[in-house]
């Protein structure tokens, strides 16, 4: 138990530092909120596009990758250490997640040596921008059940259907797509994963207006769009054990990506200060300081449990599926948080009416919450993943998991 | 960095689960609970043999040296098996306390028998509602205490007791008091874990021999690090509870199948888990900081007791729904959980209390490395 630096942690920390002194711009307090994950404009795609190139060339942007692959070589607790300084900095919105968290672990457990040696170095350098085109309109909690077809034709694969919930999609040179390749068996035995360009003919994304007002994901049609065989990743009609390593990344990344949360209580205790309940400074008021003393705690909890999925990945552990704690937690906080602070401005409740419009900062937090839970499989989901493999419950009953796809209704 | 129990601390975990594996049961608890007054001396003795009263306590007064880390480890143990031993008082408040701020002479006459098990000691915080400094009434007059404290854990059995008190000049401070002396009366109090017997102590000019330098200040720090250690006993006990509710839901059947197939259940009993992992987070925060002195303790404390109040009380509560009908009876297990649970809360207070200093310590701004 050691909350502190090493000394080889504090010199990391220490290079950490001066390397962003030097490159960026510390946070002031006045930052407009933004999505952690998604670029919301085509200048915050170039900026963060940029950022990791900057990132990329000092050595910074593979901390825990192994050196044959480009990265540093470097162990979680550092990595630990550079989203706590690069955190302190006013810096673009990091759109590199799903390229890093996603796909390049996926493609070191899954991946060819051309595919690795030609594919990772682009997604340290920022080059390609990734996403994951795995939902579909009709398999969401339900992946297995993609229609998406992936048809062998020589060389090639022939890709029809239509994907959804993709983010960046719009703004990404690349994606892993989960397709099905094979009808005549059961729904999970006959998919097969594949890289693709997105540029690529017969692909068609169209952006899809969130609650929150932004556009960060899409529709994305495929019309006879051909994939070389060179460009499958892992075999024939096993793409489900390739998608769960993504799976299983994409919930212990969201547990661990520090900044996803939002809003900090302590800017709750600020907003607090700031506004009138009943003739008082809400701050002074024992129900506003007991719900921030939750959400504080709640907080300050999150950020530990990340840590500890940190530490166990550290020693050799997998603990994946922990990543389902952070990530059932997160969405349900942010959530009840923002519904709070709209509430502090009293009869306003969340119409923004101050220059600074703090209400709508909350407002753009509430309506974003809803997102994180249910992107990257949805509370319901990560309960179930709990239940079942934490506590040992019985599976859910899947009445169709032995039926041919061809054969289901 | 490293964020998680070491190997030689899990080593220390694994022989006291044993032994306390050993010397408690369900139907010792139930023992307990019926009896309603008293403790395990079968587990004291065994305990007090195995040098487990001593973990914290420095070696030349006859402890084993080790730090609020290694007690944690115990906590969570104790907490895990219910354990009715007069162990919490004493090795969270009362042994630190005598360790900071005893003399020579207070340390020597009192760490060797607290970590031997000879004397039974217990802390006298409490007074008003409240544990902390600013609750305290009770007042010292010429090197004597008159005031009453209440609740007091193991009062009836305990030979000595640190009290908190106001001296002359109404500054806080804490004092050993001899319960088997002139002026004390100890009255049993109705509680809700009879496991863990409660006192109330009418002290009318009882002798009082102050433990230098702990002023106010320092009550409240070591309030604060039995927060956290208190926290790890509510985590044990937390985590039982989920243990016994997931091995019934798999063992139950309704409708044709294990109940534990529901989701009704399972997303309930995730929920358990989800809350009891927050507070553990917050736990190891609170333990580091408790063990390196960190300025951030006041903060990591109330985060570790509020999260660790919030997933106790949930996982006992819910564990006697999931058990359904037979865990409303009194020869059922669960609710052996709930009544340690609300001792544990009792310990130390409930949320509001802990919300309140919280903010506080929030709202002083210190540069966060973390």
């Amino acid at each position: 138990m050691d909350f502190s630096d090493t000394p080889n942690e504090a010199k990391f920390r220490k290079d950490a530092r001066a390397w962003l002194a030097d490159n960026a711009t510390l946070r002031d307090g006045t930052e407009k909120v933004q999505d952690a994950f998604m670029a919301n404009t085509p200048e915050e795609v170039t900026a963060a596009q940029a950022w990791q190139k900057r990132k990329a060339d000092g050595g910074w942007a593979g901390i825990t990758w192994p050196k044959e692959h480009g990265g540093r070589g470097g162990d979680e607790m550092q990595q630990i250490i550079w989203n706590q300084e690069e955190g302190r900095y006013k810096v673009p919105p990091n759109i590199f997640v799903v390229s890093s968290g996603l796909v390049a672990p996926t493609l070191i457990a899954h991946g060819t040596e051309q595919q690795k040696t030609e594919i990772l170095p682009t997604l340290l350098s920022g080059e390609g921008v990734w996403c994951q085109l795995f939902s579909e309109p009709a398999a969401g909690s339900d992946l297995a059940g993609i229609r998406t077809r992936a048809r062998r034709d020589g060389d090639d694969w022939v890709i029809t259907g239509q994907k959804i919930w993709t983010s960046g999609a719009h703004y990404s040179g690349y994606g892993i797509l989960l397709a099905r390749s094979n009808v005549d068996v059961a729904k999970h035995k006959g998919l097969t994963m594949f890289v693709v360009k997105m540029d690529a003919p017969g692909i068609e994304a169209r952006r899809i207006k969130q609650i929150s007002g932004h556009s960060s994901f899409n529709e994305v049609f495929f019309d006879e769009v051909r994939i070389p065989d060179s460009d499958r990743l892992g075999p024939v009609d096993g793409g489900w054990r390739v998608a769960m390593t993504t799976l299983t990344n994409e919930r212990y990344t969201l547990a661990i990506g520090r900044s996803v949360g939002g809003m900090r209580a302590e800017e709750l205790i600020a907003l607090a200060a700031g506004v009138t309940l009943n003739g008082r400074p809400a701050i002074e008021n024992d129900q506003v300081r007991a719900k921030i003393a939750e959400f504080a705690s709640r907080q300050r909890g999150m950020e530990f449990t990340s840590y500890r999925i940190m530490t166990a990945l550290s020693r050799g552990k997998e603990p994946m599926v922990e990543g389902s704690i952070g990530k059932l937690l997160l969405g349900k906080l942010r959530q009840e948080m923002a519904s709070f602070a709209l509430e502090l401005s009293g009869s306003a409740a969340g119409i923004g009416e101050t220059p600074k419009d703090e209400a709508g900062l909350w407002r753009v937090d509430y309506l974003t919450a809803p997102g994180n839970r249910i992107s990257g499989g949805s509370d319901e989901i990560q309960r179930n993943i709990i239940a079942e493999r934490l506590l040992g419950m019985p599976p859910e009953i899947r009445a169709d998991k032995d039926t041919p796809f061809s054969q289901l209704k | 960095m490293d964020f998680d129990f070491s190997n030689d601390q899990e080593e220390i975990r694994q022989a006291v689960a044993r032994l306390l594996d050993d010397h408690t049961s369900f139907a010792k608890s139930h023992d307990l609970l019926d009896q309603g007054t008293g403790f395990d001396r079968d587990l004291w003795a065994s305990l007090a043999e195995g040098g487990w009263l001593g973990v914290s306590i420095p070696e030349n007064y006859g402890g084993s040296g080790m730090g609020p880390v290694e007690l944690a480890v115990l906590a969570e143990e104790m907490g895990r098996t219910l354990a009715g031993v007069p162990f919490g008082a004493a090795q969270y408040l009362a042994g630190p306390a005598l360790v900071e701020f005893g003399s020579e002479a207070q340390k020597s006459a009192l760490l060797p028998a607290l970590a031997t098990g000879q004397k039974i000691v217990t802390v006298a915080l409490a007074e008003n509602s409240g544990f902390a400094p600013d609750a305290v009434a009770s007042k010292v007059v010429d090197g004597c205490i008159s005031g009453v404290k209440s609740p007091v854990s193991d009062g009836a059995v305990a030979d000595v007791a640190i009290v908190a008190a106001l001296d002359e000049n109404d500054a806080a401070g804490l004092y050993i008091v001899d319960l088997k002396g002139d002026g004390v009366q100890v009255d049993p109090l109705d509680a809700t874990d009879p496991t863990r017997p409660q006192s109330r102590l009418v002290l009318t000019g009882a002798p009082a021999d102050k433990l230098s330098g702990a002023d106010a200040a320092a009550i409240n720090r070591l309030i604060d690090g039995a927060a956290v250690l208190v926290a790890f006993e509510q985590l044990g006990v937390a985590a039982h509870a989920l243990d016994i509710s997931t091995k019934y839901a798999l063992d139950r059947t309704a409708f044709g199948r294990p109940i534990g197939s529901f989701q009704a259940l399972k997303h309930r009993m995730a929920d358990m888990f989800a809350k009891i992992e927050l507070a553990r987070s917050n736990a190891f925060f609170g333990a580091w900081a408790l063990a390196e002195n960190d300025e951030r303790l006041a903060e990591a404390a109330a985060c570790a007791r509020l999260t660790a109040l919030e997933a106790c009380q949930f996982a006992c509560e819910e564990s006697i729904q999931i058990h359904g009908g037979i865990g409303y009876t009194w020869v059922a297990d669960p609710h052996l959980f709930l009544r340690r649970g609300w001792h544990l809360k009792a310990m130390l207070g409930p949320a509001t209390i802990w919300s309140e200093r919280l903010v506080g310590a929030l709202k002083t701004p210190t540069e966060k490395a973390v």
